[in-house]
């Protein structure tokens, strides 16, 4: 069930005022909804929050979420789940910073210190070898992707504290001298008001949105994540699927590593903590079903800037962050029986 | 004495009917399975119900144990209507089933799962020894020595079933129904059952008996029913019947699914397949034993052969899922077997999977997403999928296999079972295959479904596609192929051509020798 616009319905839609179609549409468009209802509740609490800087920090907030989130949507639209993410964040964090501090070369008795460009490529690579070696363990080894992602999740935030003995890279300034400044672009840079994290996000949303729509990898993912046996069968090569969505995920947490530390001006090795599961929120509130095949982009957002949006608006109302906890598990059981209801209706129409 | 036996031969006390359906009909939607059946079942006595695939003997045997309930008619038992709401109400009345795949839990011991559900319960919990004890006379009464500890998933499947045979008799059963429960056994294991059902049959508990083995069959029932399209067609006791009766009474006169198209040319060997050889990794069995076979262009194959003939094997192992481990697959003269299945499929070899659900249809995408998934590469133009090429080749194969359908944004799940087989069809056609596969393309859709889907391939035929389609219902063999393989335990033991008939056919699958 992709969104793509179709000019002809070919089912007869109910009238546009019949309670049904009301229902079905708060049904469909619920993550749209419940982000509207959160906005207006807050502006009328609080006049400090619908404020265009208050919006533009938000947004910037949400924005790592939404990457990885991104991420995540294309593990569990194959059927899978990455856990790993919030760890991949972290390591990718302190391998830029590591980079960043100059690396020794003791063989040659010099420290090298790489441009940011080189930087950013590298630690892309990372997170896209740790995403490959998921894809690896799921498609190729069988292992539970629950369980392999597990591993990986333990296994990056290791490295990452082994890489800095558990302390923190304060300074990603880089020295003009060396020609590795200009981190902090990407952090606090702004084109036209809008925060450097906030374009990346739309850019990656928009680049997903059309590898789910238009390309055949995209029908491919469809195909294996709603039954992975008939797409074998009809010639879809599911296991390259599996490996590149993996491999996607790993790369999502990389640019979300970059611009987070870039953001903080220091890489942590505890950066990006539980992160994963919000990210697996985003995409259960945004409609996707865990069990794979179902699932857009849009979606994903919308589950993002809810959780963002909802839990900035309790801090600028002054709720305990307990609360907050206690808030965003309850939308998510909602939105999870929500889908069973969705989908359930489906099934119980054939 | 005489004239009281002539009217009425059930006054014999051997012969009282301990239960019976009376007119039962079953609907499912507008599917009718059962269409009002009579039958009796006697005390002590082996009844056996025959019938072809989707004759209703599951759905009447369902109905008697509790599984599901009857649109219409009664079941009584003991002289008095019943209604079983659940396998466990029929099992506190003495019915108890015994399903065609075994209802163990594999990983839990003999004991525990004779007594799963009805733990016998001491102060102390679960009295294990008890159960333990209990467990062991049972399986002296079965002559069948098997340690209660030892967990299921070590026991031969013969033994799994004396299992699920001690558990129906230690809640004291009276009427046991078996659903083909020697397909999976050997020989001797048969043997084994066969004493076991007699000495059941001795201390009057009465045997429901379903097999698709004829002759098998013949040796242990007492009582004969035959079921044909939902209908009861006869009702004999043995010595009245031998086998040519049953099938006779089973296959009658069917539906007409077509002759095989003439008229054009069919030569040349599309498919050739070469001493093909393929073993369950699992269980070491052989499941194609050397096989091999030609289907020519524009040729028909129907392969017939009984569940577990390694039908679906012989297919998944030529479309790539499945590899061999001897022998080679050559689609016109070029060999296969070191392509992938993607690479199959553009070479023009295609197959439409057995199981719909599983293996045919993704559930969570549209009809129009479903058709034009195996010919994603026809509408890619570089990286982009062109929407509007998807959409000729969709639309095209919709008007090509007549799917009835509100559109292609319909869900899969919306239609019926026949147009859902129809979509996986059309998928594979839509990639232009020159030979298709068709595991079982008739499963689970009515008959008028079946006459189209048979029409349509044999009008591919004609334009020089070449089909193997394998069936598990005789009547289905005699409709559109030029030839017919019969499929036994892997090899092929009898060719026939058109003109042959329904008992030849079956005599060479093992399933009934006609003298």
């Amino acid at each position: 069930m992709t969104q793509t616009a179709s000019p002809s319905r070919p089912r007869s839609r109910p009238s546009a005022l019949s309670p049904y179609a009301v229902l079905d549409l708060l049904l469909r468009g619920r993550a749209f909804f419940a982000l509207i209802v959160i906005i207006i509740t807050f502006s009328m609490l609080s006049p400090r929050y619908l404020t265009v800087s208050n919006m533009l920090i938000m947004t910037n907030h949400v924005a790592i979420f939404a990457l990885l989130a991104l991420g995540m949507l294309l593990v569990i639209l194959s059927g899978g789940i990455d856990l790993s993410v919030g760890s991949v964040l972290a390591l990718c964090g302190v391998v830029a910073g590591w980079l960043l501090q100059g690396v020794e070369l003791t063989a040659f008795g010099v420290i090298v210190y790489p441009p940011v460009w080189a930087v950013v490529l590298m630690t892309l690579g990372v997170g896209a070898l740790v995403g490959a070696v998921n894809g690896v363990l799921v498609a190729y080894l069988k292992v539970p992707a629950f369980v392999a992602t597990l591993g990986t999740l333990y296994v990056a935030r290791g490295v990452a504290l082994l890489m800095t003995n558990g302390l923190t890279f304060n300074n990603l300034a880089g020295r003009p001298e060396y020609g590795n400044t200009g981190f902090e672009w990407l952090g606090f840079y702004r084109i036209w008001g809008v925060p450097i994290g906030v374009i990346i996000m739309v850019v990656v949303a928009l680049a997903a949105t059309f590898l789910l729509t238009r390309t055949s990898f995209g029908r491919w993912l469809y195909a294996a994540g709603g039954n992975m046996n008939a797409a074998e069968l009809s010639g879809v090569p599911v296991k390259r699927v599996q490996v590149t969505v993996y491999v996607l995920s790993g790369l999502c947490a990389a640019i979300a590593g970059l611009v987070l530390s870039s953001q903080l001006t220091s890489a942590g090795p505890t950066a990006g903590n539980t992160y994963e599961l919000t990210a697996i929120a985003a995409v259960v509130i945004g409609g996707a079903a865990l069990t794979g095949g179902r699932g857009t982009v849009l979606g994903t957002l919308l589950g993002a800037f809810v959780i963002g949006y909802l839990s900035n608006g309790l801090v600028i109302i002054g709720v305990s962050s307990y609360w907050q906890t206690v808030f965003t598990g309850a939308v998510i059981v909602l939105s999870v029986l929500l889908n069973s209801i969705q989908y359930g209706k489906r099934a119980s129409r054939s | 004495m005489t004239v009281a036996a002539a009217a009425a031969p059930q006054a014999d006390t051997t012969d009282e009917v301990v239960m019976s359906a009376r007119n039962v009909a079953k609907s499912y939607g507008a599917v009718h399975a059962l269409k009002g059946v009579n039958f009796d079942i006697h005390r002590g006595q082996v009844t056996t119900l025959f019938g072809e695939n989707g004759a209703g003997k599951s759905t009447l045997m369902k109905i008697l144990s509790g599984v599901i309930q009857p649109s219409s008619g009664e079941v009584w038992l003991d002289g008095r209507p019943v209604q079983f709401a659940s396998t466990a109400e029929a099992q506190d009345h003495g019915v108890s089933i015994i399903h065609q795949e075994l209802s163990l839990a594999p990983n839990l011991n003999v004991r525990d799962n004779i007594f799963l559900g009805r733990e016998i319960t001491g102060p102390g919990g679960i009295d294990y020894a008890e159960e333990e004890r209990q467990t062991r006379l049972l399986m002296q009464e079965l002559e069948e020595e098997i340690d209660p500890r030892t967990p299921v998933e070590q026991l031969r499947l013969g033994q799994q079933q004396l299992v699920e045979i001690a558990r129906a008799l230690s809640v004291n059963s009276r009427v046991l129904i078996m659903d083909e429960p020697t397909s999976a056994l050997s020989a001797s294991e048969v043997e084994v059952l066969f004493r076991v059902i007699r000495d059941l049959t001795a201390r009057g508990v009465s045997i429901v008996y379903i097999s698709h083995h004829l002759e098998e069959a013949l040796r242990i029932t007492d009582h004969a029913v035959v079921l044909r399209d939902g209908a009861m067609t006869a009702n004999a006791p043995r010595a009245e019947i031998d086998l040519e009766w049953i099938v006779r009474h089973m296959v009658g006169r069917n539906f007409d699914l077509g002759t095989p198209p003439r008229g054009h040319e069919i030569s040349g060997a599309a498919l050739a397949i070469r001493n093909l050889t393929v073993i369950d990794p699992a269980s070491g069995q052989t499941l194609v034993d050397d096989l091999s076979l030609d289907v020519a262009t524009g040729e028909i194959v129907c392969l017939y052969g009984l569940m577990g003939a390694g039908r679906t094997e012989l297919m998944e192992c030529v479309a790539g899922r499945l590899t061999p481990a001897a022998g080679e697959v050559r689609l016109h003269g070029q060999p296969v077997q070191d392509l992938t299945i993607a690479e199959r499929i553009r070479a023009g070899l295609a197959l439409v999977p057995e199981d719909r659900q599983r293996d045919g249809l993704v559930q969570t995408m549209s009809v129009g997403r479903n058709l034009s998934l195996a010919s994603i590469v026809d509408f890619t133009r570089g990286f982009l999928t062109s929407l509007r090429a998807e959409r000729k080749i969709i639309d095209a194969t919709i008007k090509s296999v007549t799917v009835k359908t509100d559109g292609p944004q319909a869900a899969i799940t919306s239609l019926s079972g026949g147009n859902q087989q129809k979509v996986v069809i059309g998928k594979m056609l839509a990639t232009d295959p020159t030979v298709l596969l068709l595991d079982e393309p008739s499963r689970g859709i009515d008959v008028g479904a079946k006459a189209e889907v048979f029409g349509l391939l044999a009008e591919k035929a004609k334009t020089g596609l070449a089909v193997l389609y394998s069936t598990s219902e005789v009547s289905e063999c005699l409709s559109i192929a030029h030839r017919i393989l019969v499929l036994r335990r892997g090899r092929i033991t009898a060719e026939f051509t058109h003109e042959t008939t329904k008992e030849a056919i079956m005599a060479a699958s093992g399933e009934a020798v006609v003298e």
